[in-house]
C-alpha cells in the first residue's frame, strides 16, 4: 500500500474511533445536559441564602410554593396549598395539599409551612434578600392542613412572593441541617431531586417519581439531568456543536444566526419582561444641566429610533415598550404613557427651544452591549447631541449610580425579580430611593399608595398617574423587552418564558 | 552573596505587602461589596444590613489592617457568596492550576529547547528561519484565540478532545498547549542566543580539537551550560503561567485558581481574589527571587553588582 493511503485509512480510522466515543446521549437515555452560567455560579443553593438570580432555577427544580403562578398567564393556581381566602385585609388562609412527601420521606403539612414562614420572616436567621420576606408577621396552624399567614400591614403582592421566591422548606430536616446542611443535600417537595452538588460545576439530579399529585408544574420529561456551570459562551457554545451539552442559553443574537444554520440545531430568540429603558438625570443629582431640562429631555425621546434598535439589533419577540413597567404586570397601564414617536425634526425643534441649538455633549453610561449604546449615539448625534460612552461592569455602575449620583444618563434595565407587579420596578425606582433619578414627590407619593392599598383599582389609578407623570417628564424613556438567547438540539422539546425562568424539568426529548 | 540574598528577599518581602496593598485597596475602589453580594433582588435595607455584616462601614486602612494580621496566620476569611473559607476553596483547586502551569511550562520547554538547539546548530537555516516563525506566531498569537480555534478542530470538527472540564487528563491537553505556546518564544530564541554564544567559545573549540564527538560535544558541554539561564527564565515563566491560567481556565471551564480568580473579581468576592493575587504574586516573587539567587550563584558578578 502506498504511504500516503496508509496515512489517508489510519487518520480515517482513529477519526472514527473518536467521533463514536463522544456520542450523544441524550434521547436514548433520556437524559439532559444543560450549560448555564455566564452570570456567575449559584454561591449557595439553600433559597435564602443565594442572592444570585441563576439560584432560581434551581429553586424552582427542588421546591414547591404555596402558590404557583401560570408563566404564560401569570394566573395564580395551587400548588401547595389547594386555596386560600382572605380573612382579613392582613391574614390570610391557606387550606394544604394532603398526599405530598418530601424527597427524604417526610410528609407534607401545616408545620412546614409555619416553620418555614416563621423562620425566614425572623430577621436573626439572615434571609439575604429581606424584601421577600419582611412583610410576613406571622404563620399559625390552625389544623393539620390549614394555614394562616398574618402580614404586617396589607401587602397587596403577597401572592407574587408565595408564587415566587418563598418556597416551602420540611421542618424537621431544616431544623437539623440548617442553610449549610440544605446546601449540601437540598430537600424539597419539587419536580427533580438532587444527586449531587459540586459547587460552581455542576448540579445533578433525578426525577421525582412520588410528583404524581397533579402539580401544576407537572412531572419531569427527562430521567436524569446535569446543569454544568460554564462562564465563557464561546466555550458553552463549543460545547453545544461538539455534542457535550444540549442547550444552552447564554449566547448572544449574533450566535443565534450561527447556531441556527447548523444542521441539527435550532435557535430562538424569545421575549422576556426584562424592560430596558434610557434613564435620564432629570434630578440633576449629577450636576449635568442639559438631562434636568424637560425639552431636551423630550427632544431625546424623539431623536431614538426605538423600532430600528429592536429590529436590527435586539431582536426576535423584543418590542418597543412605552411604560416604565412591562405590559403584564399589574398596574402597569400602557394607555396611560405618554409615546414619544421618532421625529428628528421636532427632536432638533424642541432643542433650539431649549436654547440648546446647537446641541451638547453628555456621559453615557451602560453595562450592555456597546452596539446597542452605539445606535442610541448615532441618533443623539443626527440632532446635535454627542455621547461619550463609558461601558462598566454592572454591579460597578449600580454602585456609581447609587452612590455617586454621578450618571446623567444610562442605558439599564430590570427584570423585576421575575415577579408580575409593576411595585417591582416602577417602585423600586421612583420612590426616592438610591436609583431615584427623578426625586418627584407626587410620583412616590402614588407609588407608594399603589404599593400599599389593598384595593386593586385603587393600586391601578395610582400606578397610572405615576405612570403618566414618568413617561410625560420624560424621566425615562422605555426603550425594549430583552430577548433571551437560546440555541439547542432540534430533538429538544424547548419552551421559553417571558418571566426569564427556567423551567428545566418540562424540558423533554420529542418522541 | 549572603548580604545579596539577604537584600533581594526584603525586597521581595515588600513587593508582597505593596501588592496585597494595592490590591486590597483598587478591590474597594472598584465598587461597593455590599451591592454585589446582595444582588439584584436586594433592597437598600438589604444592603445596609450587608455593609455592616461585613464590616465595609469601618475605615479602609482597619479592614486592611484586620485582613492582612489574619493572613499572616494563613486565615484568608470566608467568601462573601460561597460562605466557605477561602483557604479550602483555593486548596480545591490550587492542585489544578498547578499541574497546568507544570504541564504547560513543560510543553514550552519540550518544543523550545530542542528547536532552540537546532537553530543554533545552523544559523540562518530553514530550520532556524522555522523556530523563528514558531516564535513569532507564539509571541503574536493571541492566547483566547489560539484556544478557541483548537477547541473548533479537536473538539467540534474532529472531536478528538473534550471542550471544557478538568475530570481526566484528556482536559488538560489543549489548556497546556494554548499556555504552553505563548512562552515558547522567550524560551527559544534564548536557548538559540545560548547555544550560538557557546558553540562559538573556547572551551566547545578545544573539546572538538580533542576529538569529542559532536554529540558529546552538544550535549555534554555546550547545552548544560547554555541551558542554565533557559531553567532559570523558565522558573519566572512558571509564575507567569499562573497567571496566564486565568484566561485560559475560564475558556477551558477547568476550575483552577484562575477561573476563580475570574469568578471572584466578576462579583467582588474581595477575601478570594485578595487571597489569590497575593498567591500569584508569591509564586511569582520567590521564583524571580530563586532565579536570581541561581544567576548570582553561577555569575558572582551579579551580587557583586
Amino acid at each position: 500500500m502506498h504511504p500516503k493511503h496508509l496515512v489517508k485509512y489510519v487518520t480515517g480510522a482513529v477519526m472514527a474511533a473518536m467521533m463514536s466515543t463522544t456520542a450523544i446521549a441524550g434521547p436514548d437515555d433520556n437524559s439532559l445536559v444543560i450549560a448555564w452560567g455566564s452570570t456567575g455560579p449559584i454561591e449557595h443553593v439553600d433559597n435564602y441564602v443565594n442572592t444570585n438570580r441563576t439560584g432560581i432555577w434551581f429553586s424552582r427544580m427542588v421546591w414547591d410554593q404555596l402558590i404557583y403562578r401560570e408563566p404564560k398567564t401569570f394566573e395564580y393556581k395551587p400548588l401547595l396549598a389547594t386555596g386560600w381566602e382572605q380573612l382579613s385585609d392582613t391574614v390570610w388562609q391557606f387550606k394544604l395539599r394532603e398526599g405530598v412527601t418530601f424527597h427524604n420521606g417526610e410528609p407534607f403539612d401545616a408545620d412546614d409551612v409555619v416553620y418555614t414562614l416563621n423562620w425566614v420572616s425572623n430577621p436573626d436567621n439572615g434571609v439575604k434578600v429581606q424584601r421577600n420576606v419582611n412583610w410576613i408577621k406571622e404563620a399559625r396552624k390552625v389544623d393539620q392542613y390549614t394555614v394562616d399567614l398574618e402580614m404586617k400591614r396589607p401587602f397587596p403582592q403577597a401572592f407574587e412572593f408565595l408564587s415566587g421566591p418563598i418556597t416551602i422548606y420540611p421542618n424537621e430536616y431544616y431544623a437539623e441541617v440548617g442553610p449549610d446542611g440544605m446546601h449540601k443535600q437540598p430537600i424539597g417537595t419539587g419536580p427533580m431531586k438532587v444527586v449531587s452538588i459540586t459547587t460552581a460545576e455542576e448540579y445533578v439530579f433525578e426525577k421525582n417519581a412520588d410528583y404524581n399529585w397533579g402539580s401544576p408544574k407537572g412531572e419531569a420529561k427527562v430521567d436524569r439531568m446535569v446543569v454544568r456551570e460554564i462562564a465563557d459562551v464561546q466555550t458553552q457554545i463549543a460545547e453545544l456543536l461538539a455534542g457535550g451539552i444540549d442547550i444552552t442559553a447564554d449566547i448572544s443574537a449574533d450566535h443565534v444566526d450561527q447556531i441556527g444554520g447548523v444542521p441539527g440545531y435550532t435557535a430562538l430568540q424569545a421575549g422576556t419582561m426584562r424592560t430596558g429603558y434610557l434613564g435620564f438625570d432629570a434630578a440633576n443629582r449629577s450636576g449635568h444641566e442639559p438631562v434636568n431640562n424637560l425639552k431636551v429631555r423630550q427632544a431625546m425621546a424623539h431623536a431614538i429610533d426605538r423600532e430600528s434598535l429592536v429590529k436590527n439589533l435586539i431582536r426576535g419577540d423584543a418590542t418597543v415598550i412605552h411604560t416604565p413597567c412591562f405590559p403584564t404586570q399589574f398596574g402597569c397601564d400602557v394607555n396611560a404613557a405618554t409615546k414619544s414617536d421618532f421625529d428628528p425634526e421636532k427632536a432638533k425643534a424642541l432643542l433650539a427651544e431649549a436654547g440648546y441649538a446647537d446641541g451638547f455633549d453628555i456621559e453615557f453610561y451602560t453595562f450592555r452591549p456597546a452596539d446597542w449604546a452605539e445606535a442610541i449615539m448615532g441618533d443623539l448625534a443626527k440632532v446635535g447631541i454627542t455621547a461619550t460612552l463609558t461601558k462598566m461592569p454592572y454591579f460597578a455602575l449600580r454602585d456609581k449610580q447609587r452612590n455617586e449620583g454621578s450618571t446623567p444618563m444610562f442605558l439599564m434595565d430590570w427584570g423585576s425579580y421575575s415577579m408580575n407587579d409593576m411595585s417591582a420596578i416602577t417602585s423600586h425606582f421612583f420612590k426616592k430611593g438610591p436609583d431615584d433619578f427623578a426625586l418627584d414627590d407626587d410620583v412616590a407619593g402614588w407609588l407608594e399608595a399603589g404599593d400599599t392599598n389593598s384595593d386593586p383599582e385603587v393600586r391601578k389609578a395610582n400606578y397610572a398617574k405615576a405612570i403618566e407623570k414618568i413617561t410625560g417628564e420624560v424621566y425615562w424613556l422605555p426603550m425594549f423587552n430583552h430577548v433571551r438567547n437560546y440555541g439547542y438540539r432540534e430533538e429538544l422539546e424547548f419552551i421559553p418564558y417571558q418571566d426569564e425562568i427556567p423551567r428545566f424539568w418540562q424540558y423533554g426529548w420529542k418522541s | 552573596m549572603l548580604a545579596y540574598a539577604l537584600k533581594r528577599t526584603f525586597v521581595a518581602f515588600l513587593i508582597l505587602i505593596v501588592v496585597s496593598g494595592l490590591t486590597f485597596s483598587l478591590s474597594h475602589l472598584a465598587g461597593d461589596p455590599a451591592l454585589t453580594i446582595g444582588g439584584e433582588q436586594a433592597s437598600d435595607e438589604d444592603i445596609a444590613a450587608i455593609r455592616v455584616l461585613y464590616g465595609f462601614d469601618r475605615p479602609l486602612y482597619i479592614q486592611y489592617a484586620d485582613w492582612g494580621w489574619k493572613a499572616l496566620q494563613g486565615d484568608f476569611g470566608e467568601s462573601y457568596h460561597y460562605r466557605q473559607p477561602v483557604a479550602s476553596m483555593i486548596g480545591e483547586r490550587i492542585g489544578r492550576t498547578m499541574l497546568l502551569g507544570f504541564l504547560a511550562i513543560l510543553f514550552a520547554l519540550i518544543i523550545s529547547i530542542p528547536m532552540g538547539t537546532l537553530a543554533a546548530m545552523r544559523p540562518n537555516s530553514l530550520i532556524d528561519r522555522v523556530a523563528l516563525l514558531i516564535a513569532v506566531f507564539g509571541q503574536a498569537l493571541p492566547t483566547f484565540w489560539f484556544a478557541l480555534m483548537m477547541m473548533i478542530v479537536f473538539g467540534i470538527w474532529w472531536r478528538m478532545l473534550p471542550i471544557s472540564g478538568h475530570t481526566d487528563w484528556a482536559h488538560y491537553v489543549m489548556p497546556t498547549i494554548a499556555l504552553g505556546y505563548y512562552a515558547t518564544p522567550a524560551l527559544m530564541r534564548l536557548t538559540r542566543a545560548g547555544m550560538i554564544e557557546v558553540l562559538a567559545s573556547d572551551y566547545i573549540r578545544t573539546a572538538r580539537a580533542k576529538g569529542l564527538s559532536p554529540t558529546v560535544v552538544l550535549f555534554k558541554h555546550a547545552l548544560r551550560n547554555a541551558i542554565i539561564p533557559v531553567v532559570a527564565l523558565a522558573a519566572v515563566w512558571f509564575g507567569f503561567m499562573l497567571g496566564g491560567s486565568i484566561v485560559i481556565e475560564t475558556i477551558f471551564n477547568l476550575k483552577g485558581l484562575g477561573w476563580l480568580s475570574y469568578d471572584a473579581l466578576l462579583r467582588s468576592d474581595l477575601p478570594v481574589v485578595q487571597a489569590i493575587v497575593l498567591i500569584f504574586a508569591s509564586f511569582y516573587v520567590v521564583l524571580t527571587l530563586l532565579a536570581d539567587l541561581l544567576n548570582a550563584y553561577l555569575d558572582p558578578r551579579i551580587s557583586v553588582r
